[in-house]
């Protein structure tokens, strides 16, 4: 308690007010560096959103974690995070009634879109997870069960492993030239060749994995950014940054 | 390929961080934030956070506190202690956990397992096994005797389990058996933990984080042969645990006994930058492992003070 009482004077003057341990976000300096531009972050029942959020948070970003289609046409970005099974997450961003408001604001609005995860196979064609099922259509491709050639390669792809940057991406800004991140799935994008200029970034695991996406706003991770730490956390906020820059002010007001 | 992992693992008990001999508590450390913030920022590939509270109504402080820490975690986070429900899992991974430590209630309860991974998928699922030494041959398979969970297990003689543990290689090297140990290394189970560890791997675990209960906090170095004996067994990633007293045994670990990730917990603690230098030895040594660089985790320290 002593401590305490001789802390709170020094603590005050410091950070102007005292901090209490339940709002992290909000005290965080860089909250105000894309003050006023939102970024949603798109809540439809897939886990990791937590960590997305806490990541997001922790750069600085302003986000609003959502499934209102009012706030994703109110924001400058849309995030699409996700673990779990293709089926299941497109069925419920049917559900939730937001393909079509995603496919406005993406496609023909041209705000930039941010995958991660399950986000990247969604652009697909066609998943092949559980039976056949439709994706986004918004690269040429499906998604497919990882198949190594080597037997020391286990599926599910779990844990860190180092990306080939094949083709410069804006995401990848300030990186090393072979970053590690964290991954966690067992279903993998395999683009068209008709579109192999979209994929950016691959990862050897067996068989070459698509690790990364671009396709003009459209970005897109295979990988955990909110969970690789420096290279992860580089990644968001060059999204962010990047997203920013490329929208005019009126779409927020 | 994938990386081997160095991990830390944090003992929570009634709101601070506890070092641990032998699964008892010797001392406490201080908060569980200053130890997220601090080996964050010294490069470690993987965070377990374990409730070792022995009160019931400590949880839902350490659920309060993981929902803070999980906030400033950018590694990935597995959590565990006291679990034993599909309900107890979800609500850790809602709080920000990204995979949940399983232990007693897994060996008492298949279902459960099978649940867990249907329905968060197995990759969310660590296996904790605890294990000790012990002069008699376990039995290959879980037996119903010792845990009021008729369903399985029965009719096994004692002799046929044995011969064929002998015949899997569980008793390889003829002297040092290992027996699976739960409820906080409290209660045999006359279970070997190759035997326990594929059963599990068959239900759907994705991970075993195996510990050696004679080895915990003593810094003489992992259990090798407990380790090899697993690794060689089962398919899922093995995270060696318990012992570490130098760099030079997390080595041994995985090069002799092929851990897939090596975890301490004691010799963590007290020590300055001690993950990144426990990184550096490893990277030095040409373990393929992440690169050992600093991250300024950029959030203001929290707790400043805590006073209950």
């Amino acid at each position: 308690m002593l401590r305490y009482a001789l802390a709170e004077p020094v603590l005050s003057a410091v950070e102007g007010a005292r901090a209490t341990q339940h709002d992290t976000a909000a005290r965080i300096e860089g909250r105000f560096l894309y003050n006023g531009r939102m970024i949603a972050l798109i809540d439809y029942g897939a886990g990791n959103l937590k960590s997305v959020a806490n990541a997001c948070a922790a750069i600085g970003a302003d986000i609003e974690i959502t499934t209102d289609p009012a706030v994703i046409r109110r924001a400058t970005s849309i995030i699409l995070p996700g673990v779990g099974a293709f089926a299941e997450g497109m069925d419920r961003l049917r559900k939730a009634g937001l393909l079509p408001v995603l496919h406005e604001e993406v496609i023909e609005k041209k705000k930039p879109y941010l995958g991660i995860c399950l986000g990247l196979q969604f652009l697909a064609e066609k998943g092949f997870e559980h039976g056949e099922h439709e994706g986004f259509g918004w690269i040429k491709g499906t998604v497919k069960k990882i198949e190594p050639k080597d037997p020391a390669c286990k599926v599910p792809h779990m844990g860190w492993n180092d990306i080939d940057l094949v083709r410069p991406s804006g995401i990848f800004t300030g990186l090393q030239e072979h970053p590690t991140f964290y991954f966690v799935h067992s279903f993998a994008l395999e683009v068209d060749p008709s579109e192999r200029d979209a994929v950016t970034a691959t990862c050897e695991y067996g068989q070459t994995i698509t690790a990364a996406v671009q396709k003009d706003n459209i970005f897109a991770v295979q990988f955990h950014p909110e969970k690789s730490q420096n290279a992860g956390l580089m990644v968001l906020k060059n999204f962010c940054t990047l997203s920013h820059a490329s929208i005019p002010l009126s779409i927020n007001a | 390929m994938l990386k081997k992992r160095l991990i830390a693992c944090l003992l929570w008990r009634d709101g601070m961080l506890v070092q641990s001999k032998g699964f008892k508590h010797t001392n406490s450390v201080g908060s569980a934030y200053t130890a997220i913030d601090f080996f964050n920022t010294w490069s470690i590939d993987e965070i377990i956070l374990l409730d070792v509270t022995r009160l019931p109504h400590k949880r839902e402080q350490f659920h309060r506190d993981l929902t803070e820490l999980s906030s400033r975690c950018f590694v990935p986070l597995a959590v565990g202690g006291w679990v034993d429900t599909v309900e107890e899992m979800r609500r850790l991974l809602s709080e920000g956990a990204d995979k949940v430590v399983i232990n007693s209630g897994a060996f008492r309860n298949e279902q459960f397992i099978r649940e867990g991974a249907e329905r968060f998928g197995k990759q969310c699922l660590v296996l904790s096994i605890d294990a000790k030494r012990t002069s008699v041959t376990p039995f290959d398979t879980r037996r119903s005797v010792m845990l009021s969970s008729p369903s399985r297990g029965e009719g096994v003689s004692k002799h046929a389990s044995t011969s064929s543990a002998q015949a899997s290689g569980a008793t390889q090297g003829d002297t040092v058996t290992h027996e699976v140990f739960i409820d906080r290394g409290r209660k045999g189970t006359g279970v070997s933990p190759v035997a326990w560890a594929k059963q599990a791997e068959e239900w759907g675990v994705g991970e075993i984080f195996l510990t050696s209960i004679d080895q915990d906090g003593t810094g003489n170095g992992y259990d090798l042969s407990l380790i090899e004996s697993v690794a060689g067994a089962v398919d899922v990633p093995v995270i060696a645990s318990g012992g570490v007293g130098n760099w030079q045994h997390c080595i041994d670990a995985i090069e002799k006994a092929h851990a897939d990730a090596v975890s301490a917990a004691n010799i963590f603690h007290y020590l300055e930058q001690s993950t990144k230098k426990a990184k550096n030895e490893l990277f030095a040594h040409g373990i393929n492992i992440r690169h050992p660089e600093f991250y300024d985790i950029g959030l203001p320290r929290n707790p400043l003070y805590r006073v209950e």
